[in-house]
């Protein structure tokens, strides 16, 4: 939209959407600790109510705090803009609202975080929707999958919890066939190591609560729109193609065209769904992005070193690392991902299952949570905590059988981290 | 001449000349983009003059609505046509306004109306033109509108 200089990655993530505050000049961004905002006057107040003009009116639909974090998340996405949320899972909800239906489905990669293929699984066949599980692998069988109420394709750029990394524009290929949005969770990767939009997606939702909070305070969740999807071109989309009761008739594309996602995540999503971010945590997560590249060198640093680490023990099964050379990914992972495979990975414990929730309690530095993205590392057995909730069929698909265990790793110094997981399985396997 | 895009400075330019917009095809129905575009334009505290011959004598915004551009009285200077019609027919509106309004300064095509050919006739007429963009979401993008509502709006800036 704009003829701007093209900022650098580094310059964004600490000026996109954070001019100084123009009422008092505040350099850092301030918490808008208010639910309301007054109306200059009774015409103002209707020309915001009819979506004619954009501001503040109640914070469930916009804050400024919020707006900062949003306008930065996608700037450094390259979207056209995004609408924060509560959580990551909330988030996915969001994003997929304007265009589910009951009756419709999305077609899932089967590597996924388990709180999501629980999300996507059970909880929302109680909106009528459903998802269909794929192997990405495999393109066609994403295709295969679809029919005419498909809505969507959704997977995570790198997945959690294996580390496996997606061939977005595979998948993206896949939804182009099909006609519908790929939508991809980059939450693992961030912006910085993985460019989601430039590969063919066209939505992006994130947990902002990981690396882009970074420092495992705040609770968020973020869609961005590419602005790039053509919602008119087929009926499949009528929240965004046709008619919407709510604003006497108002067509969101017609009106507000590459604008008309976020737009709805706004005026119906929040409006209705009332999953909005809190201006304190959206303080706090534009005080973390500010460091996200820094940060992201130092966890793919240690993480490709502690991976190496690891396989070369003879205490490991093996590690799924795709930034290992011996990784069936690697080459996916160097063209895609140029910076770095992330830093979350899984490794197989010899001894199975009661080897790993030995090792899990017998850590010092690692912290046993059920999180990742923080600057800390941590290490939790995703088979009996996060994936508990999945059959084993499911928990191997998503990368998360028992024998495995799965570490975010932070930017501690290295060798206390080695020294931290030696000491663990030398105790686990003893 | 060959149409390039504007840069932000040349919006702003044009945002800040422009005191008089005629809307060509507007509509009077409330949630038809043309109406928001030519509502928005008038709240910001430009005169808005709107074409469309099915509307004609109705009353939008104190203005009443003209059937074509020809039809303007001499006494109102249109500084920018904002044009919301199908490509193909864009050109002549685009002649007709070139022809007939001494004054004008910009040609404005919404988003997804495309003429090169046109756009290309009224460089040579020395006139600034616009092609595929809406004043209003550049308008909003430019004065800090769109960044209320978590927009990207490439702008940075360590100025109050």
């Amino acid at each position: 939209m704009t003829d701007a200089p093209k900022y650098g990655f580094d310059t964004l993530q600490i000026h996109a959407g954070a001019r100084p505050d123009p009422a008092t000049g505040a350099r850092q961004t301030p918490i808008y600790q208010t639910t309301a905002y007054v109306f200059r006057d009774a015409d103002h107040a209707a020309a915001l109510f009819n979506l004619q003009e954009v501001g503040y009116i109640y914070s469930r639909l916009t804050n400024p705090t919020v707006s900062a974090l949003q306008e930065r998340v996608a700037a450094l996405e390259g979207g056209i803009g995004a609408v924060g949320c509560s959580s990551g899972h909330a988030a996915q909800l969001m994003a997929l609202f304007p265009l589910m239906m009951p009756g419709a489905n999305v077609v899932v990669s089967t590597r996924l975080y388990g709180g999501t293929v629980t999300q996507f699984s059970h909880t929302i066949k109680r909106f009528g929707w459903s998802a269909r599980f794929v192997d990405f692998d495999d393109p066609a069988a994403i295709v295969a999958a679809a029919d005419e109420n498909t809505k969507a394709v959704f997977c995570e750029s790198i997945a959690n919890p294996g580390g496996y990394v997606t061939d977005i524009p595979a998948a993206a290929k896949a939804a182009g066939e099909i006609g519908v949005p790929l939508i991809v969770d980059n939450t693992s990767a961030t912006p910085y190591l993985c460019r989601p939009f430039e590969q063919g997606a066209h939505v992006i939702v994130h947990s902002t609560t990981k690396y882009l909070s970074g420092n495992g305070t705040s609770m968020g969740g973020m869609v961005v729109d590419s602005g790039t999807f053509d919602w008119s071109a087929s009926d499949k989309f009528p929240s965004l193609s046709q008619p919407e009761p709510a604003y006497h008739g108002l067509k969101f594309h017609e009106t507000f065209g590459p604008m008309a996602y976020v737009f709805h995540g706004i005026a119906i999503g929040l409006r209705d769904l009332g999953m909005t971010m809190a201006p304190m945590n959206a303080f706090q997560t534009l005080l973390g992005i500010e460091t996200l590249s820094l940060r992201m060198q130092r966890h793919v640093e240690n993480a490709v070193k502690l991976a190496a680490w690891l396989e070369a023990d003879p205490r490991v099964d093996y590690v799924t690392y795709a930034g290992l050379p011996s990784s069936p990914y690697a080459d996916r992972a160097k063209a895609l991902y140029p910076k770095g495979a992330g830093a979350l990975f899984t490794f197989a414990v010899k001894g199975g299952y009661a080897a790993c929730t030995k090792l899990v309690d017998a850590v010092e530095v690692f912290s046993h949570v059920a999180n990742l993205g923080d600057t800390r590392s941590l290490i939790i057995h995703s088979a009996s905590t996060t994936h508990r909730q999945l059959t084993e069929d499911q928990q191997v698909a998503a990368g998360a059988g028992p024998n495995v265990v799965r570490l975010s790793i932070g930017i501690e110094d290295i060798n206390d981290l080695i020294a931290d997981l030696d000491q663990a399985l030398a105790k686990a396997t003893a | 001449m060959k149409y390039g895009p504007p840069t932000d400075n040349d919006l702003r330019d044009i945002f800040r000349e422009t005191k008089t917009v005629a809307c060509v095809g507007v509509s009077t129905n409330p949630v038809r983009p043309s109406y928001f575009v030519a509502r928005y334009l008038n709240l910001r505290g430009f005169r808005v003059i709107g074409i469309n011959p099915n509307y004609q004598g109705e009353v939008l915004f104190g203005e009443p609505i003209l059937a074509r551009l020809a039809d303007i009285p001499a006494d109102i200077n249109i500084d920018m046509v904002d044009i919301f019609r199908r490509s193909d027919q864009a050109g002549a509106v685009v002649d007709e306004a070139l022809a007939l309004l001494p004054n004008l300064r910009t040609v404005w095509m919404q988003i997804g109306v495309i003429d090169h050919e046109a756009a290309a006739r009224a460089l040579a007429a020395g006139k600034r033109v616009i092609m595929d963009r809406c004043p209003k979401i550049e308008y909003q993008r430019l004065f800090g509108e769109l960044r209320m509502g978590g927009f990207n709006t490439g702008l940075i800036s360590s100025k109050l």
